[in-house]
């Protein structure tokens, strides 16, 4: 559905999109994840054909954007960070606009700006100023714009940003209902978002490519052991001796031992953390101790976001002017 | 482009700015033709355009302003960029929108001389001829306009640059008589407009190399003519201005010879600068 290949952005000295290769597949939900000044809105500029690529290409269903802008054009639906909204008309006359301009006519055109309101639920403000207009009707309106012309894959950057919670869900819900009949690539800085509404997740650092993979795969593939922490009512010596009975316990720290009571800490290698407390469980059990506490911490994506986007080297070191650069690559 | 120009006029015809044109350019004629044909009982009407040709200093840049400026001050060029249109259908989808807004007034004006050879002789052709002249310093203007308007996203600067130069356009055959009209001063004029080119292709293309090369060759070319034959120069620079000036070459329609040399010259200011614009458009990409 579209490759980028290589895809390098400079600004003078500094780069902000460094030699990115991935590949979206058709009928997904995508999440592009990084923090601030990541390099994600100049990736997505660059792919939507708004902004040029220092060096690489963009493939859409085989168009090259730079070299058949037209063709690749067509099969995409972008909105931008800041939604391009012309203030001073109604939804309507926007999107009839942006429909012409998307070579979409007459009765096909008033037809489609019907269903475009209607997934997008601007019935009741059709007709209303988009001055007029709250942020999340607003946002409505930018994202019903992208899907004018049925394009196969809709871009969305940073689509909550700046929403109160209410319409966050409400937007949340719109994109999930489109991932059903589109490809569907969304920006975002906060990772629950991403990992409520995506299938699969791009985490990109200062311009690099760190992960690729499905939510639960990078969950459960990267980094941090998953954790179990116990308390039992056995001396330290008596706990000592049950665990040491279980298998695929790595690591082992009593954090506290007083009264009759044991706290540890444990360390597994087995993703699935339900069948170590089953585990855990029995064998407590067998010895008649009981067991007064038992907590399973999941190594999160969370874990993994910090990790990976704080592995790399802090380069630049001016970075407000990064940030700002990507909120306004101009 | 279609889309584009149906676009501008809805939106010129919703804000004040249509009308606004519309109302300056026919009071400007108005008074024009009740000066010269009614008071003074003239019955050639092109010449009420020299007196209401000066209008065109405050309402092509009242036209123009916003036209990209505006686009990029609300961010809404991004959406112009992702369409499946491109960067000259934009431009011109804008300036035809600009024209026919223009050509509203003047259809109305075009009535005048009917009206007025009900009570005398009018000569229509020329009176029709200088229509058309006005129709196309208009249209040469707007291009200007919006290749203004394209370099930056603040309207009222666009308006002020665009004031100047149609200012300094209006005024540069009077003006040709007070520069230096020597050789050398000739040089030194055309050395810095070589240097104001070579900025200005630096700033569209961000392309140092060219720029320089452009300027050094032209500069260099200049100089070495000049020391070839000195004499060329002499009273180079009052001429040039005279040339270039879009006003003076519309005055010579005015007064009855309709100079084919003109229409092209109209025509390929207006297909330059909107050309410049496109480049100017293009290079927010590119940068």
């Amino acid at each position: 559905m579209i490759t980028v290949e290589h895809l390098t952005k400079r600004y003078g000295s500094f780069t902000a999109v460094d030699d990115l290769s991935f590949e979206i597949e058709a009928g997904h939900v995508y999440g592009f994840l990084g923090p601030n000044g990541a390099g994600k809105s100049t990736t997505m500029n660059i792919m939507t054909g708004c902004l040029s690529a220092t060096a690489g290409h963009v493939q859409i269903d085989g168009y090259d954007v730079f070299e058949h802008p037209k063709e690749a054009k067509r099969w995409i639906g972008y909105l931008p960070e800041q939604p391009p909204l012309y203030l001073n008309e109604t939804p309507e006359e926007y999107l009839h606009f942006v429909g012409e301009a998307k070579g979409i006519k007459g009765t096909a055109l008033r037809e489609q700006i019907d269903s475009v309101v209607e997934q997008t639920g601007l019935g009741p403000v059709r007709r209303q100023r988009i001055a007029t207009l709250s942020k999340g009707y607003r946002q409505r309106v930018g994202i019903a714009q992208a899907l004018l012309g049925n394009p196969k894959v809709i871009i969305l950057d940073e689509p909550t940003v700046g929403l109160d919670p209410i319409q966050i869900i409400e937007i949340r819900e719109l994109i999930t209902r489109l991932g059903g009949s589109h490809t569907v690539i969304l920006s975002s800085h906060i990772l629950s978002e991403v990992q409520a509404i995506c299938e699969k997740i791009l985490i990109i650092s200062h311009g690099k490519l760190v992960a690729f993979d499905t939510a639960d795969n990078l969950e459960r593939q990267l980094l941090s052991p998953n954790e179990i922490t116990l308390t039992a009512e056995a001396t330290e010596a008596e706990a000592e001796a049950i665990l040491a009975g279980v298998p695929h316990i790595t690591h082992r720290t009593v954090t506290a031992a007083e009264k009759g009571l044991t706290t540890l800490r444990l360390e597994t290698d087995l993703p699935d953390l339900h069948d170590l407390s089953r585990k855990l469980f029995f064998a407590f059990a067998r010895e008649k101790k009981a067991l007064l506490e038992l907590n399973l911490k999941k190594a999160n994506l969370e874990d993994i976001f910090l990790e990976l986007t704080d592995k790399q080297p802090q380069a630049e070191p001016a970075s407000g002017e990064q940030d700002k650069k990507e909120a306004e690559p101009s | 482009m279609t889309a584009i120009l149906k676009h501008e006029l809805r939106s010129y015809f919703h804000s004040l700015t249509a009308y606004v044109f519309g109302a300056f350019l026919l009071a400007f004629v108005g008074i024009g033709a009740m000066l010269y044909n009614l008071q003074m009982a003239v019955s050639n009407f092109e010449y009420v355009f020299t007196f209401s040709s000066l209008i065109f200093v405050v309402i092509v840049p009242i036209l123009t302003m916003r036209t990209v400026a505006e686009e990029r001050k609300q961010k809404t060029d991004t959406l112009l960029y992702s369409l499946p249109i491109t960067t000259v259908q934009v431009i011109l989808g804008k300036y035809l929108a600009l024209l026919i807004l223009y050509l509203i007034p003047l259809a109305v004006i075009a009535i005048y001389p009917l009206i007025f050879a009900q009570f005398g002789e009018v000569y229509l052709l020329t009176s029709y001829g200088s229509i058309l002249g006005f129709f196309l310093l208009g249209a040469a203007l707007i291009a200007v306009g919006i290749f203004l308007s394209s370099l930056t996203e603040n309207q009222g600067l666009a308006a002020g640059i665009g004031i100047a130069v149609i200012l300094l356009n209006y005024y540069s055959v009077s003006l040709s008589e007070y520069v230096s009209a020597t050789a050398l001063g000739s040089v030194i004029a055309l050395v810095v407009v070589f240097l104001l080119l070579g900025l200005l292709i630096r700033h569209l293309t961000q392309n140092g190399n060219l720029a320089y090369w452009v300027s050094f060759v032209l500069i260099a070319a200049t100089v070495a003519l000049y020391i070839l034959d000195s004499t060329a120069f002499e009273g180079l620079l009052p001429k040039i201005m005279e040339q270039l000036s879009l006003f003076e070459r519309f005055s010579v329609i005015v007064y009855g010879v309709f100079d084919m040399t003109t229409v092209v010259y109209d025509l390929s200011v207006a297909a330059f600068f909107l050309f410049l614009a496109v480049q100017s458009l293009e290079k927010r990409r590119y940068n």
